[in-house]
């Protein structure tokens, strides 16, 4: 059934994603059993010889145990990095949190225990971050990923020039932070941005977009937008594209409108992608930093730090105030708290779709 | 140094960035500098600074490398003061990457005597205390310990004046000429008076004033005592001189005398052209800085005088040399030629940056600027650098003061209650203090 005859016409497939890769195309069913190395292999050429085994060990049961310990001389390397700068620096920061550590001074650290831990939970500034923090994140990520499926929606269709529009939109998630951010600064400046021109033309007072609580944040999350919208858009429509055909057609035969399909057969398919992109999301504004950072060069976020995030305060403590023990501290803090929101995201969808199978 | 200072915030925001590779370099740094050592007894000599010393523009390390032909200079220079500090506080704690030469700024340099002593060298095993009579006094003890190490030598001061817009000035129908000013605005109240009238009769959006954020600096500049006592104990809550800058300041405010402008902010940088404000509060490394920002349409529409309420100092800097350089000797030869009167006046003729150097002062009393109507910037600055006080700095002098002007601005943009505006800068400090 080609594309462009049935009712579903302007779908067509994102080449790229098409499944399974192209190595393994017209390979035909695995020629030989077992560990196949990754030797010299002419995709598309039933003739060739059967793969060579990457280290042709001399006896049988050396084999052996080359075949079970192979993968993990192949994961090896990354494990061996993610232990100097992963794993290594999480456990650290932990040790550092519990102590006060100033970093001029860093050669004296002075036990607290839990006392870093303890007076976040008292301190102002903190709770206004982590408001900041969970605000911002909602201004950015709910209207960024809306408009993403939005956009993935009109890029499923057949569009002249496709191929062009979904690479542009992935341009502002290539753009550096720091250059997106200056732009924004000048456009959402309060006596001679470009934004409050506009307002002025219509008629209304100009909004000093730095100081207020609700203007700042909103510009700040419209940086965020900016940058990732595109991408999101571009996750939507790669999951859009693995939605079977069939299910439209379906739909189509019972009668659904357009609209009732994205509704009833898009949104469902596309449930695990949405999840994903959920989460990353969350990641993401948690530990948002460079917008808020960039905006002002504030490392306060404003004046009354009305825009500063977790990672901003953190910043502040650690690298503006020097106190590396409270800003460890308040790493973990963020650590945790990441754990705990994808933890809860998780088991909602997981909830959902448990429902959605007893059903 | 002093326009780092005022760059504070115009490039933080390039700072992530820089600071990003500042701790990249300083990871593989170490070894890169001593690639060229010893070999033939040359040396090559590394020198750190931030935002600009003028060195490289006054043409010094070519006319060093020529009396020296065995030296070498790198200069490597990191825009904002800020982000220089977090980069060099990294290394000092790692031991690691340090350059031969490392700029102070003077709002540092407490932290320095008080607390990294042991991480710089003490310049009087090399003789430096022969030195003593050439500096001005403040400039000179900031920089020694109690026990009487000497951490750095003196680069430029900053001295305050009063910077005001000559066609803005006519405009209101206040007087231009900068004898007349200095004495009806002798006093901070008298400023703020003429501020009142020029308000009534002003050119549209144009204010006074830049920013109460300034306003505050310049006038705390002016103070012996600020925010720490000589013993190191915090004071600025029940300091009088400290109550004083912010009552007039938020004066200054309540009046509607402020165009409202973040200190470094882009928009403080696009006002300079545009007239926003018609005086600006000017230590003498601010004067490259209104170059700059108002360009070759503002020449001859500035002026300059004397400051309200007596002599002050805002900034200035400091060339020091951490323990772990490797070539201190010749360090040591190079930043005492750098910061010798000689030099430190063909550095403010080039760069304007105030000699810390008393003899240099003497050399450039009679130097004018035509930029600024032809005002006698050597005199002006001159005297205001004499008559200054000997300040007692602070660990924490440059974060509590802009937690200070964070408050500030609280009560110029958003009306904030003046008691209300205190609270939360004391909540600040002490949040600094941690």
């Amino acid at each position: 059934m080609a594309d462009g005859e049935e009712g579903r016409g302007q779908r067509d497939r994102l080449t790229p994603l098409r499944f399974p890769p192209p190595l393994l195309a017209g390979a035909g069913p695995p020629a030989h059993s077992g560990w196949a190395g990754p030797g010299p292999r002419t995709p598309g050429s039933p003739a060739s010889p059967p793969p060579v085994p990457l280290a042709p060990p001399a006896t049988p049961s050396l084999r052996r145990t080359w075949r079970k310990a192979s993968p993990y001389a192949y994961i090896a390397p990354f494990f061996t990095l993610f232990l100097a700068f992963g794993l290594f620096p999480l456990l650290y920061t932990a040790f550092v949190s519990l102590y006060r550590v100033e970093l001029q001074t860093s050669g004296e650290m002075e036990w607290r225990g839990i006392a870093n831990y303890t007076a976040l939970f008292t301190d102002e500034y903190f709770w206004i971050s982590l408001r900041n923090t969970f605000t911002i994140g909602v201004l950015s990520t709910v209207p960024q990923l809306a408009m993403a499926l939005g956009l993935a929606h009109l890029l499923n269709y057949r569009l002249r020039g496709r191929t062009f529009i979904r690479t542009a939109i992935l341009l502002p998630y290539a753009t550096s932070v720091a250059a997106a951010t200056l732009v924004f600064a000048q456009l959402f400046g309060r006596d001679f941005g470009l934004i409050n021109y506009v307002i002025g033309l219509v008629g209304l007072d100009p909004v000093d977009w730095q100081t207020g609580t609700v203007a700042s944040q909103i510009a700040v999350s419209t940086i965020v937008i900016w940058r990732w919208t595109g991408y999101n858009a571009l996750i939507y429509l790669a999951g859009m594209q693995s939605i079977p055909h069939e299910l439209y057609e379906a739909a189509e035969m019972d009668g659904a409108s357009r609209w009732r399909q994205f509704i009833h057969v898009t949104l469902p398919g596309l449930r695990p992608t949405i999840v994903f992109t959920v989460i990353i999301s969350t990641i993401g504004a948690t530990q948002l930093f460079g917008e808020p950072l960039l905006f002002e060069g504030s490392i306060s976020g404003g004046i009354s730090h009305q825009y500063q995030t977790l990672g901003l305060y953190m910043y502040e403590q650690g690298w503006g105030f020097f106190h590396l023990g409270r800003a460890a501290a308040i790493a973990w803090v963020m650590f945790v708290l990441i754990v705990v929101l994808v933890g809860a995201n998780a088991l909602i969808a997981r909830r959902r779709a448990r429902k959605e199978a007893g059903r | 140094m002093p326009i780092a200072l005022a760059a504070k915030r115009a490039t933080a925001r390039l700072g992530a960035v820089v600071l990003a590779g500042a701790l990249l370099a300083a990871c593989g740094s170490s070894d890169s500098s001593d690639s060229s050592d010893s070999a033939g007894g040359k040396v090559t000599l590394t020198v750190d600074i931030f935002g600009s010393f003028g060195y490289e523009e006054a043409g010094l390390y070519e006319e060093y490398q020529k009396l020296n032909p065995n030296v070498t200079i790198k200069q490597s220079d990191t825009q904002d003061e800020a982000d220089y500090w977090k980069s060099l506080q990294t290394r000092l704690a790692g031991g690691g990457g340090l350059a031969d030469v490392q700029g102070v700024e003077v709002g540092r340099i407490a932290s320095v005597t008080q607390q990294q002593a042991d991480k710089f060298q003490d310049l009087k095993e090399f003789g430096a205390d022969k030195l003593k009579d050439e500096f001005a006094e403040a400039k000179w003890s900031a920089a020694t310990t109690k026990d009487g190490r000497i951490l750095g030598l003196g680069t430029d001061v900053g001295p305050e004046a009063m910077c005001y817009r000559t066609d803005l000035f006519k405009q209101a129908g206040l007087p231009t000429d900068r004898e007349e000013l200095a004495k009806k605005w002798a006093t901070w109240d008298g400023y703020l008076e003429l501020g009142k009238q020029y308000k009534k009769k002003a050119p549209a959006k144009s204010a006074w004033l830049d920013s109460v954020g300034s306003l505050y600096g310049i006038m705390i500049g002016q103070e012996k005592e600020r925010y720490y006592d000589a013993s190191g104990e915090l004071i600025y809550e029940k300091n009088p001189a400290v109550k004083e800058a912010w009552d007039t300041s938020v004066e200054a405010a309540e009046a509607g005398l402020s165009a409202k402008l973040d200190q470094w902010s882009p928009q403080w940088n696009q006002a300079f052209a545009a007239g926003s404000f018609a005086t600006i509060p000017c230590p003498a490394w601010m004067l490259g800085y209104v170059k700059g920002q108002a360009g070759e349409a503002g020449k001859g529409k500035w002026d300059i005088a004397k400051l309200p309420g007596g002599a002050g100092n805002w900034g200035g800097s400091y060339l020091s040399i951490p323990r772990a350089a490797k070539h201190k000797k010749e360090a040591y030869a190079l930043i005492e030629w750098l910061t010798a009167p000689e030099q430190q006046a063909k550095v403010f003729q080039k760069q304007g940056n105030f000699p810390s150097s008393t003899g240099a002062i003497e050399t450039i009393a009679d130097a004018e600027d035509e930029y600024f109507s032809g005002a006698p910037i050597g005199q002006i600055f001159g005297d205001a650098a004499k008559e200054s006080p000997v300040q007692v700095l602070g660990v924490h002098d440059q974060n509590v003061m802009q937690q200070i002007t964070n408050a500030l601005s609280e009560v110029e943009r958003k009306g904030t209650s003046s008691d209300k505006a205190w609270q939360t800068a004391k909540k600040g400090v002490d949040n600094v203090i941690g």
